[in-house]
């Protein structure tokens, strides 16, 4: 009984006051959803304070007083000429020519955050465009487009991206391309597959009987039902961009010094690890938190936009907070729809 | 190959509802006739598989199908799932291309038309689906989806197009004032009234319905049938009304046409196919459906077919029924029987059997050995 006043009320909250009669739309159902994920909310938080960071960063520079680029040769170096500890005046300790840790971490954000952020966005944009062209025109088309996919997802992309960089010397615009090339055939191919499913519903048929053209329909019909599934996975794509990011500027064929990015900070803080371990923790626990908070979101926002997970994880939640509330366990047959 | 259905000898008719024989070419002459489906075929090609893949068979999903439907009536179209009653329907209404044969909507032929030239026809022919949760996009709000046919067909807009889809829903029996709703927060007999709005929003002539109270309850049913024949005459529309569910068909149409295996087995007006049953078939599908009257259910004698439909990819020779019929002869699998008038029925009750089933005939007990299990 008391169930049902919940719910009730729930349902009612947001409706009385409303004269027209509005519709909650699936976006809106799963924002909601989301808003309730409490592990998704504090990545969300986490990732809005390190764009912030990133964004503040000559700001933070100008606030500490020590430039990114510029070497404290006296104060920032011991006798020996190795890095200092953290302190007070370096917060994150220094690097190996005695510049300000703390501020090149906050700076490697910046160069981290834009990469994977924009090379997601390249390739997811890339990998709808393919993958719903391939998947709803078929024929010859999807034949040519499908095996392109498969050609790029089988190429060895570490390699490649390496001789890429050779080739092109590497730099800011060669990294994002590489990683936009390599992540927007997996979209491409969960894409073309949402589109042979999508395609295949009454509504697409309803709209063609209407006489609408394909260019309509796939705008129309078929990419907003693809959008809650790219946003999962373009999510969850931002990460493993900013660890391939990383990884190539470790390897020296990524963003090079003296810009400073997490990866390369990391290749620099190899020959230290056993004389200085704040050069090696800390531009890894930045890239350790971003990766897992964008992780974590991704798992968030999946759930909450697929409402079959949603029903097995959040019903427990609420649950779990019913109980909190009303002190007066539920019956089990209340809890059986 | 040919459909043998036109072959047969027409009754010349003093009977006005006659169809005419419809030869080859002709747009319909009579004017009362809607749609004129002329041996109509669809062959779906099977590939196999891999990468360079040549065709292995075909699947008859259609082969040979003739119709007629008057204005203002309803004709119902009753087979088992798979027998090629959907794929009948998408061809008539040009969602599918068609093997052979000709589809001729109000003088026009319009089987092979191109996207552009088959555009106005759109307008005349629309649908209305089985599912009601897969037919309506559940990403979009209930009025934009209603108000799709006038924005694909550049009618109405603005608030001119809200006016038509809010009067539209008010006249299928949902509340205006959820225009702005999403398809998710209606229930599946409301959601079935979003699909009829849709299908009615350009006025069509011909309303094609695909099962379409099949996914409801039956309390729900009886609204939307009750619905539907409202529109009907309220719109003088023309039904094609699919169904696998005899009473159903039985209570809204005019005309029956019994499928199976892509063909034609029995047609004509309700009555007479209902009461007097022409081909085992239509005789055996009767015989299995509930009665509402247990006494009379128990009084039936149900005829049982053996095995299952025999594979479209493979069908059997001469009759298609004949390895499950309970009156197979020797002829029956040699030569195709044609569609034709019987002796002692009205001139429109056409058959497709070499040995129609009498008047009073037990078929359950003249139960030959059928040559078991069908071609698989």
């Amino acid at each position: 009984m008391s169930l049902t006043q919940i719910e009730f009320q729930a349902e009612s909250a947001g409706e009385l006051p409303a004269q027209v009669i509005e519709g909650r739309s699936p976006w809106l159902l799963a924002w909601r959803r989301l808003r309730q994920d409490r592990v998704a909310v504090a990545s969300a938080v986490i990732i809005l304070l390190l764009m912030v960071l990133a964004l503040c960063a000559p700001l933070i520079a100008a606030w500490v007083g020590h430039p990114p680029d510029t070497p404290y040769v006296n104060a920032g170096l011991t006798s020996q000429g190795l890095p200092v500890a953290p302190s007070s005046k370096f917060l994150f300790g220094t690097d190996f020519l005695g510049r300000d840790l703390f501020v090149r971490v906050i700076y490697g954000a910046r160069i981290s955050l834009l990469v994977g952020l924009v090379s997601t966005a390249i390739g997811t944009a890339a990998g709808v465009v393919v993958g719903m062209t391939a998947g709803y025109l078929g024929g010859w088309i999807d034949t040519l487009l499908a095996r392109f996919i498969d050609s790029v997802l089988a190429l060895p992309y570490v390699m490649f991206a390496i001789a890429l960089a050779v080739v092109f010397g590497p730099s800011l615009v060669v990294t994002i391309g590489v990683i936009s090339f390599f992540s927007w055939a997996a979209i491409a191919r969960v894409v073309r597959g949402q589109t042979l499913s999508i395609k295949e519903k009454e509504y697409i048929e309803a709209a063609r009987s209407i006489g609408a053209s394909s260019a309509r329909i796939m705008f129309i019909d078929v990419l907003p039902n693809l959008l809650a599934p790219v946003l999962v996975l373009a999510t969850l794509f931002i990460p493993t961009a900013i660890v391939f990011e990383s990884t190539l500027s470790f390897l020296g064929v990524g963003i090079q010094p003296p810009t400073a990015s997490w990866g390369n900070l990391l290749s620099q803080a190899e020959t230290f690890y056993q004389t200085s371990w704040w050069y090696l923790v800390f531009p890894c626990a930045f890239l350790l938190i971003t990766t897992l908070a964008f992780n974590l979101l991704g798992d968030g926002v999946r759930d909450a936009m697929d409402p079959r997970t949603e029903r097995l994880f959040a019903s427990q939640r609420k649950r779990g907070r019913r109980r909190s509330r009303h002190a007066k366990p539920m019956p089990p047959a209340a809890e059986v729809r | 190959m040919t459909g043998t259905e036109a072959t047969g000898p027409q009754p010349g008719g003093a009977i006005p509802a006659a169809a005419p024989p419809a030869a080859g070419n002709g747009a319909a002459a009579d004017g009362d006739v809607l749609v004129q489906v002329h041996d109509l075929v669809k062959y779906f090609p099977v590939r196999g598989a891999g990468l360079i893949s040549r065709t292995v068979g075909q699947v008859q999903a259609v082969d040979g199908v003739s119709l007629t439907l008057r204005r203002g009536q309803t004709l119902g179209l009753v087979g088992e799932t798979g027998c090629g009653k959907s794929t009948l329907a998408r061809c008539i209404a040009g969602l599918i291309p068609v093997t052979s044969g000709q589809v001729i909507f109000d003088g026009h032929d319009i089987t092979r038309l191109s996207r552009r030239a088959m555009r106005p026809f759109r307008r005349e022919i629309q649908m209305i689906f089985q599912d009601p949760y897969g037919s309506l996009n559940p990403r979009r709000r209930v009025g934009s989806i209603i108000g799709d046919p006038f924005a694909v067909h550049n009618i109405a807009s603005g608030a001119d197009r809200k006016k038509a889809v809010q009067e539209m829903m008010e006249r299928v029996g949902l509340n205006p004032e959820h225009y702005n709703r999403f398809p998710a927060e209606f229930s599946g007999g409301q959601r079935q009234r979003i699909g009829l709005a849709r299908a009615l929003a350009l006025r069509p002539k011909l309303i094609i319905a695909d099962e379409p109270v099949s996914a409801l309850d039956v309390s729900i049913q009886a609204q939307i049938l009750n619905l539907l024949a409202d529109l009907q005459h309220d719109f003088g529309l023309t039904y094609l009304f699919i169904a696998h569910d005899l009473e159903v068909v039985r209570h809204v149409s005019n005309q029956v046409t019994v499928m199976y295996l892509g063909r034609v087995a029995e047609q004509g007006p309700k009555d007479p196919v209902y009461d007097t049953p022409r081909h085992p078939y239509t005789a055996a599908l009767l015989s299995a459906a509930p009665a509402a009257d247990p006494d009379a259910a128990a009084a039936r004698q149900r005829i049982i077919l053996t095995g299952d439909v025999p594979s479209p990819i493979n069908p059997p020779s001469g009759c298609r029924f004949h390895p499950r019929c309970p009156k197979t002869q020797d002829l029956c699998s040699q030569q195709d029987p044609p569609l034709e008038t019987k002796p002692g029925d009205p001139p429109d009750h056409k058959t497709a059997c070499h040995y129609p089933v009498q008047p009073h005939e037990n078929l359950t007990t003249s139960n030959k050995s059928s040559s078991g299990g069908g071609a698989a």
